[in-house]
């Protein structure tokens, strides 16, 4: 039993932090999100040749072949620092190949997700009120080389970005009957249109599919039967977007805990008054806790996959509640200047409504912790 | 980070819950023999004092032997580690840190052997959150201290046959002034009042000093260390998980509630605002349960946790209040019916407030962790 971070670990972290704070300040966040890419491509090769793209990536495949504890706290340092960048959805891409891409797919595709060539995302859904297998509603018709897919997907982050993207669509009638392909984002018939992100530090759009021809080696798994990969990438969106919203709450609590030090009303900083220090010890109490269920989760999909689900679906509902809350204390406790563009803390307000429905809200998570429960 | 125990661990859990099964009766088979035996029993396995020094009588555990000791009894609702809870709590391990070899003998083998009593004397009516403003006096006169004043909330006294308890014994130092001292509880000069608790119980009491005189051998450490005596690292294994333990299984008495209950003529379940309660209750006892073990770990590398314990105990707050909350609307009329829940709705409030009030703790928070300035 030791519920800590090894020394190694520790390290990487603090490297992570080095980097952001030297390359990325919030002058420069602001610089990025209101660029048209909405990332740094010179940042993405810099963590590219760092390893920290493909961290979770095996080292056969070009990557670091670290677990997802290393991943979480990677994860915490770009959230704490609002980074803007498609890292959770190239992540994520990567751990679908990961999951049940063959090795023909691995040796294709990884390479280029982990040195950073090429940025993936996911394309599960096409609804806005179903994280799961349910959401999907894309068709494919069958033909000699594979399938051919045409219709949209929706609520797909970076989509503006994306290289490749993995596609879920519907191979029969039944709820389960789904499958996962890769798709590039320059084959014929695919298009993105952006959309308005309520976080411009992270991007969202969708991706057009016309009559597009998806090969059977482009396929991942056996068709018809991804269900269970698209029900495992949630858990594991879930817990990575979880662990950015760790890090972007304790940003916030900290850029509060300073203002409400600094800022004196009638005669005394205001973070003396209990009013303002209480909320603000609710808010690390969440964080603390928060932090804890995050753990387990990660150590969960290192060494124990089959309680993946629960601790997934703790996290990401418990998460949400607390950084929802904190959005809110956090732009209080600033009082007027809380409300200006000029203060950062409404990037985080911003951060936690994207982050809400990511993977899942809080209602649909509690739901499911309600069901694995027993009730 | 590593959530599995070793197999020696998971051999002494094995022991632990072998041992149970075998000596511990159902609560409606315990007999007016049965504490005795009980103790006896535990006494022979050194389970009592587990965590003292095995040349003091005691078990010698680690941390993790007695983090699945007491994991373990609370699962099955075991009576505690012997019955003077607060002498083996405090006085035991202050005597084994600070006491004279003559006090040792004199008082270890009888806490081990639950053939005393102890209660402790911390709160006067006008210091209770602000301890150490404590105004007790003992003034030496000769060999023997002469003490006066007033204690309140002492649980046990009016059986206790002993009081461990803080005195001032000089004025100008706050906390250099306070002086630890032993009294037996019918020393000439000590009356004791009962306070009843909100449900008509006595536990508490209110403890008045007049002139009371106590040999100056009955001091533990020296004049002025009384602070340092009680606040003392103990080795006690602190991560709260009897508490987490407790709070799983009235989880799972509160799910049985809302399995028999209705709520506007359909099965409570159906409702999702019921079941999103439960599944939020659930995650943060998880988070709860993950915070003991990440102070568990803190202790394990040699550091004593501090302001951990006062994480938990305010989310304990937070789960007591609403959770009663539900059970007691799940009941509907029934809830003006005295049972198991209502009875609990009104006394949960004492465990809420001892130790701490949930504002105490957040005043601990955000001053020693958040550092904001003092109220």
């Amino acid at each position: 039993m030791n519920f800590g971070f090894s020394e190694e670990q520790e390290l990487q972290r603090a490297e992570v932090r080095k980097y952001l704070d030297e390359q990325c300040p919030m002058a420069v966040v602001r610089g990025i999100s209101e660029s048209v890419e909405g990332y740094s491509a010179e940042q993405w090769k810099q963590l590219g040749e760092l390893g920290w793209l493909g961290l979770i990536v095996p080292e056969e495949y070009g990557g670091a072949g670290l677990g997802w504890i290393d991943l979480v706290a990677m994860l915490e340092e770009t959230g704490r620092s609002l980074f803007p960048s498609p890292l959770i959805s190239n992540t994520l891409a990567a751990a679908a190949l990961i999951e049940s891409g063959n090795a023909e797919q691995r040796r294709r595709w990884l390479p280029g997700l982990a040195d950073g060539t090429c940025i993936g995302t996911l394309a599960l859904v096409e609804g806005s009120d179903d994280p799961t297998v349910r959401g999907i509603g894309l068709r494919a018709e069958p033909d000699a080389d594979g399938f051919v897919l045409s219709g949209e997907k929706r609520f797909v982050a970076d989509a503006g970005s994306a290289d490749l993207f993995i596609v879920a669509f519907r191979t029969g009638d039944a709820e389960e009957d789904c499958a996962l392909a890769v798709v590039e984002a320059d084959a014929s018939g695919v298009s993105t249109n952006a959309v308005a992100s309520i976080d411009e530090t992270k991007r969202t759009g969708t991706l057009v599919l016309d009559g597009v021809q998806v090969e059977r080696a482009a396929v991942l798994g056996e068709a018809g039967s991804g269900a269970a990969t698209i029900e495992r990438l949630v858990d594991l969106g879930a817990i990575a977007v979880s662990a950015e919203i760790v890090g972007a709450a304790d940003g916030a609590l900290e850029l509060t805990v300073q203002y409400a030090k600094d800022r004196v009303q009638f005669g005394s900083p205001i973070g003396r008054y209990q009013g303002v220090k209480h909320p603000l010890a609710e808010a690390y109490v969440d964080i603390v806790s928060t932090k804890s269920l995050l753990y387990y989760a990660a150590w969960a999909v290192d060494k124990h996959p089959e309680q993946i689900a629960s601790a997934a679906a703790q996290v990401k509902g418990f998460a949400t509640d607390a950084f929802t809350q904190l959005g809110v204390t956090g732009i209080q406790l600033h009082g007027a200047v809380g409300y200006t563009q000029e203060y950062d803390i409404q990037l985080y307000l911003r951060r936690s409504k994207w982050a809400r429905p990511m993977f899942g809200d809080e209602d649909f998570h509690f739901d499911r912790v309600a069901t694995m429960g027993g009730i | 980070m590593d959530f599995d125990f070793s197999a020696e661990e998971e051999a002494f859990r094995a022991e632990v819950q072998e041992f149970l099964a075998e000596n511990l009766p159902a609560p409606e088979a315990r007999g007016p023999e049965f504490a005795a035996e009980w103790n006896q029993k535990l006494a022979e396995k050194r389970w009592i004092g587990f965590a003292w020094p095995r040349e003091e009588g005691g078990g010698g555990a680690g941390l993790i032997e007695q983090f699945i000791l007491k994991q373990e009894m609370a699962k099955v609702q075991a009576p505690p580690l012997g019955s003077d809870f607060m002498g083996l709590a405090w006085v035991g391990p202050a005597l084994i840190r600070h006491g004279t070899d003559e006090q040792k003998q004199r008082f270890l083998p009888d806490l081990l052997e639950s053939r005393t009593l102890w209660c402790t004397g911390y709160s006067e009516p006008d210091h209770g959150s602000d301890l150490a403003s404590l105004k007790t006096r003992a003034v030496l006169e000769g060999d023997e201290y002469v003490v006066n004043g007033q204690k309140i909330w002492t649980t046990s006294a009016h059986f206790a046959k002993w009081i461990f308890m803080l005195v001032r014994t000089e004025s100008e130092s706050r906390y250099g002034g306070i002086t630890c001292l032993l009294i037996p509880m019918d020393s000439p000069g000590i009356e004791v009042q009962p306070i009843l608790s909100l449900v008509g119980q006595h536990s508490f009491n209110q403890v008045f000093f007049n002139d009371v005189r106590v040999p100056v051998g009955n001091r533990l450490g020296a004049e002025g260390e009384g602070w340092k005596v009680v606040m003392g690292a103990l080795a006690n294994e602190r991560s709260g998980i009897s508490e987490a333990t407790d709070m799983e299984r009235r989880l799972e008495d509160l799910k049985e509630v809302a399995r028999g209950a209705r709520k506007n003529g359909r099965p409570a379940l159906e409702d999702s605002s019921v079941r999103r309660q439960i599944a939020r209750f659930e995650a943060k006892i998880s988070a709860m349960r993950l915070n003991g073990l990440r102070a568990l770990t803190k202790q394990l590398q040699g550091n004593p946790p501090s302001t951990e314990t006062s994480v938990n105990k305010l989310i304990r707050g937070q789960l007591e209040i609403p959770m009663h909350d539900l059970a007691l609307g799940l009941q509907g009329s029934e809830s003006q019916h005295a049972n198991q829940w209502t009875e609990q709705s009104l006394t949960f409030h004492g465990t809420v407030i001892g130790g701490g009030t949930p504002n105490i703790q957040r005043n601990i928070i955000s001053e020693r962790i958040l550092k904001l300035p003092k109220d």
